[in-house]
């Protein structure tokens, strides 16, 4: 017999770990550390306050000691001076999966404030220990919740509860739990994490304290934040039938003209009333059944705008009744159509609607056919406006510089901010940086630095769209070998980050998103072009320069011991002109 | 700078070398007293500058000259290192030391003058001979020897502790190597009245053996394949100072005839130079012609040979009659012989019989 069982969030992500990046034990820890850190800077940035996040990863006591290259297990410690969370909120938001603050439409790093609760869920079924968790919003108590998941009923279960008296005005989060994991095979990932982490956030002061007390120190150069984003609705092209039903059955719309209006960015009365007819849910009323005071009210709304006036004349009753009277059309907007067949369509649902007489129907009452349609329309319609980018919170040239600066050091670098773009209602900004020498390796392959959402990726660079744009170029025509130390940096703001894998690991190849990546890259490739070249001609020059100036003292001994003088000819002159030369 | 004909004495040229080079480095010295970069202007090496002058009869060097100016960079190294082998060869003249190019190219270093390699070190020399117009073995530059001279002419030697000293150059039965030593000794008593110059060290000895050099009162040099230069200055000498006639016999194909054709009319390598030929030397053989006359035993033309004889036919040098005529017949016969190939009549034959014929054809 074959038995169905509903199976919980929780319990989903524990039999499918892999897709959220918990593959191996290295992996794992890695993505732990990654998961918690991002939520703390998430969450610091919300106050628009510089975080402070302190990790620290310690064996476990009383635990067999990881050996050089094998498993372990770790208590892992992450503090941060973020908001904090409310006491009533501190259970679900880590004790349960799926149960975020991150369901709005505005860029943030984590999605769904999900990868925190994966983690310590990870963590649990690795080592089967609570989690305790801390946390202030800044008032006067500390909760402090000691608590596991309750993994079939995706339920958090709290095994012990303290308040105490926040004396010092702390606020922010702490999270503290047992996981197993390697971490000498993920060491070189984890400090790459944190050293570009700090390399796009120059605005925070990371600690990191691995488990053989080493303290690793990433020190803030500013603080200067970008401008947080503000929230956003969704934008029509970017939506599917899930979120119109969720957003149905919240609306207190009662009209699709209405829902559209209010639920969806950049739409307003004229273009929900443009998009609705092209999808057809517009009705207009039969002409026949129009009652006298419809006519007068029409009429009446055409002659009192000027603009009506001056397209369609001055309409009277009596014209309005002729039309009725010979027309075969079934609704006004066909009857005013086939009438002024000059006039535009969208000027005469205007007028209709102006009158009171366009009915939609109400979203609640739409059938199952009616939404799939109404999303399938919304992708074909053309007139919406493009999403602005209020909604997203690039770093700026500015901070981008800073950040690389304090962590390259290089001896040039150019970045630059693209303006903002969209692909599939989703609007996106793509901020790219060059730099040269300084920390930088000299490498065969130019070193590539990626981020979405101040993330950097680590993993499979070589799928990457940035990557692949990069290798397309012709890098020659920009005076660039191999050899040279050279970054480039590609940083990719969206709502809505085009991953191809769940694990947030590179950018698909979306052609909108790699045409910007590709003329921002070679926008800051320009500059490091003219550096270039400035260089190799100091260079030429210097060794011009020190070719007369090895020959020309050899040239004088010589002559002067082949004509049998004592003394050498003076030649400071000859060297000096050289000199000379090269100011010119 | 174009050396003066007129030089009989070798002391004499010692001088004048010195004194051209000194003169050589007080120009640049005062270039560079005035503030100047300092350069010098000379013929121009390029093959489209060399020409073959029939008055001259030999290869000469056209009006194009080029200038070496310290003043561009593509110049300034090159330019250090003809001083600076002006200053060396000064040096070596001075101290009356003798050296070899692969000596100047080792020397270069210890000046921090290091040559790229040997070709470059040879170059720049080559440089300082078209530029002050002496050859190599005049600034005591000579390359490793081969040739031999034997026959009854006494030298005096100039060099270094041996000055004043004399040797008649029958003194050794192998003969006398062709050093510097010999090259730069003067003439102090001749009892020959002709040379004979031989390519190939077997015939040499044969000659010797046979006693040529008494029989027909001849000078006997082994060139030992192209003669080196310095031999032939020294046989231009033997013409010039001593106003002997020269005979080359040399094998009977293309490569023998081109021997004989650089010792009377030089190579465009050396276009720069005077003193290295001796337009009235004469081949005497082995002709291709001689080759039917005689009967001789023969080895047929390789692709190679002919190649050379088509080549040999367009060069300016070989416009003579009897030129013509055998590369013709060797084109024809399409057959060549080696000096050794009077064999067949006896050890003797070629002294016996086919020299005292050569000579006397030749006299006519």
């Amino acid at each position: 017999m074959v038995t169905f069982q509903e199976i919980s969030p929780a319990d989903f992500f524990y039999r499918n770990r892999d897709i959220a990046g918990f593959t191996n034990p290295s992996r794992a820890i890695f993505v732990s550390i990654r998961e918690l850190v991002e939520n703390s800077l998430d969450s610091a940035e919300t106050l628009s306050t510089p975080p402070e996040v302190y990790v620290r990863l310690t064996e476990e006591e009383g635990a067999p000691t990881a050996t050089e290259s094998g498993n372990g297990v770790y208590r892992l410690m992450v503090m941060d001076n973020g908001s904090g969370i409310a006491a009533r909120h501190i259970p679900s938001a880590f004790g349960q999966v799926l149960f975020g603050s991150n369901y709005k439409l505005k860029q943030a790093r984590g999605t769904f404030g999900l990868g925190g609760t994966m983690a310590i869920l990870y963590g649990q079924i690795t080592t089967h220990k609570p989690v305790i968790i801390k946390s202030s919003t800044g008032g006067s108590k500390v909760y402090e919740y000691k608590m596991m998941i309750d993994i079939q009923r995706n339920r958090p279960l709290i095994l012990d509860r303290k308040t105490k008296r926040n004396s010092e005005n702390w606020r922010g989060t702490i999270v503290e739990y047992s996981l197993e994991g390697d971490y000498y095979r993920a060491m070189s990932k984890i400090l790459e994490y944190l050293k570009q982490t700090a390399l796009v956030t120059p605005y925070a002061d990371i600690r990191f304290v691995d488990p053989k007390g080493r303290l690793y120190m990433f020190t803030k150069a500013t603080t200067k934040m970008p401008e947080p984003p503000t929230e956003t609705l969704a934008h029509p092209y970017g939506v599917d039938v899930e979120t119109i039903q969720r957003l149905i059955r919240v609306t207190n719309s009662r009209s699709l003209l209405d829902f559209m209006r209010k639920h969806f960015h950049r739409v307003g009365q004229g273009t929900s009333l443009n998009f609705l007819e092209f999808a057809g849910f517009v009705r207009t009323p039969t002409p026949q059944r129009l009652k006298v005071e419809n006519i007068q009210k029409l009429v009446e709304t055409a002659n009192k705008s000027k603009k009506f006036r001056r397209l369609f004349g001055k309409l009277t009753e009596e014209q309005i009744k002729n039309l009725i009277k010979k027309t075969k059309s079934q609704s006004l907007l066909d009857l005013l159509q086939k009438a002024f067949p000059k006039i535009d369509k969208a000027i005469i649902l205007r007028l209709i609607a102006s009158a009171g007489f366009v009915r939609t129907k109400n979203p609640k009452k739409l059938r199952p056919e009616e939404i799939v349609k109404l999303v399938r329309m919304m992708k074909q319609y053309d007139g919406f406006l493009p999403p602005d980018a209020s909604c997203l919170s690039p770093l700026g040239e500015d901070l981008l510089r800073a950040g690389i600066l304090k962590e390259l050091k290089p001896e040039f670098i150019a970045v630059s901010q693209r303006k903002p773009s969209t692909y599939a209602g989703h609007p996106f900004i793509v901020e790219t940086a060059i730099a040269y020498g300084g920390n930088i390796p000299n490498k065969d392959d130019i070193v590539v630095y990626r981020f979405a959402n101040k993330i950097p990726l680590l993993y499979d660079e070589a799928s990457d769209v940035s990557v692949r744009v990069i290798r397309g170029i012709n890098w020659r025509r920009y005076k660039v070998s191999s050899g040279m130390p050279l970054a480039i940096l590609v940083h990719l703001c969206s709502t809505k980050v085009p991953y191809k894998t769940v694990g947030k690991e590179f950018i698909a190849d979306r052609p909108e998103v790699k045409i910007e990546i590709l003329n921002g890259i070679r926008e800051v490739a320009r500059r490091l072009q003219t550096f270039l070249a400035k260089r190799e001609h100091v260079a030429k020059e210097k060794k011009r320069l020190s070719v007369f100036a090895k020959y020309l003292p050899k040239i004088a001994r010589f002559s002067a011991d082949l004509a049998g003088k004592t003394e050498t000819p003076n030649i400071d002159v000859l060297l000096k002109s050289v000199r000379k030369y090269e100011e010119e | 700078m174009k050396k003066s004909e007129s030089e009989r004495s070798v002391k004499a040229k010692k001088e004048t070398v010195l004194k051209d080079l000194r003169k050589f480095g007080g120009n640049l010295y005062d270039q560079m007293e005035h503030g100047k970069f300092p350069w010098v202007e000379m013929p121009s090496r390029s093959t489209e500058n060399i020409f073959y002058s029939p008055d001259v009869r030999q290869f000469i060097l056209g009006e194009k000259s080029v200038k070496r100016h310290a003043r561009n960079i593509r110049h300034i190294k090159p330019f250090t290192q003809m001083v600076w082998a002006g200053f060396f060869t000064s040096e070596l003249v001075r101290n009356r030391k003798t050296s070899t190019l692969r000596d100047v190219y080792y020397s270069a270093q210890a000046y921090e003058m290091t040559f790229k390699d040997q070709p470059e070190s040879n170059n720049i020399l080559t440089d300082l001979e078209t530029a002050t117009g002496f050859a190599r073995e005049d600034f005591n530059v000579y390359p490793e020897e081969r040739s031999a001279l034997f026959g009854d002419l006494t030298i005096e030697y100039t060099v270094p502790g041996y000055e004043g000293k004399q040797l008649n150059m029958t003194s050794h039965p192998d003969g006398v190597m062709l050093g510097p030593s010999v090259v730069s000794s003067e003439f102090a008593q001749n009892k020959c009245d002709k040379v004979i110059a031989i390519e190939k060290g077997g015939l040499f000895t044969r000659f010797i053996e046979e006693r040529v050099h008494e029989k027909f009162n001849a000078l006997l040099v082994l060139t030992a394949g192209q003669a080196p230069r310095a031999t032939r200055h020294f046989l231009n000498r033997l013409n010039r100072e001593l106003e002997l006639p020269v005979y080359i016999f040399t094998d009977g194909d293309p490569w023998g005839m081109h021997i004989a054709m650089v010792i009377i009319s030089g190579s465009a390598n050396a276009a720069h130079l005077r003193g290295l030929t001796t337009p009235d030397a004469k081949w005497s053989g082995v002709y291709a012609t001689d080759i039917v006359d005689y009967k001789l035993p023969t080895d047929p033309l390789t692709p190679v040979d002919i190649k050379r004889l088509h080549e040999l036919e367009k060069d300016p040098r070989y416009t003579g009659d009897l030129w013509k005529r055998e590369i013709k017949t060797f084109l024809k016969i399409k057959k060549k012989a080696e000096q050794e190939a009077f064999s067949r009549y006896g050890l003797t034959y070629i002294v016996d019989e086919y020299l005292p014929a050569k000579l006397d054809a030749m006299a006519d």
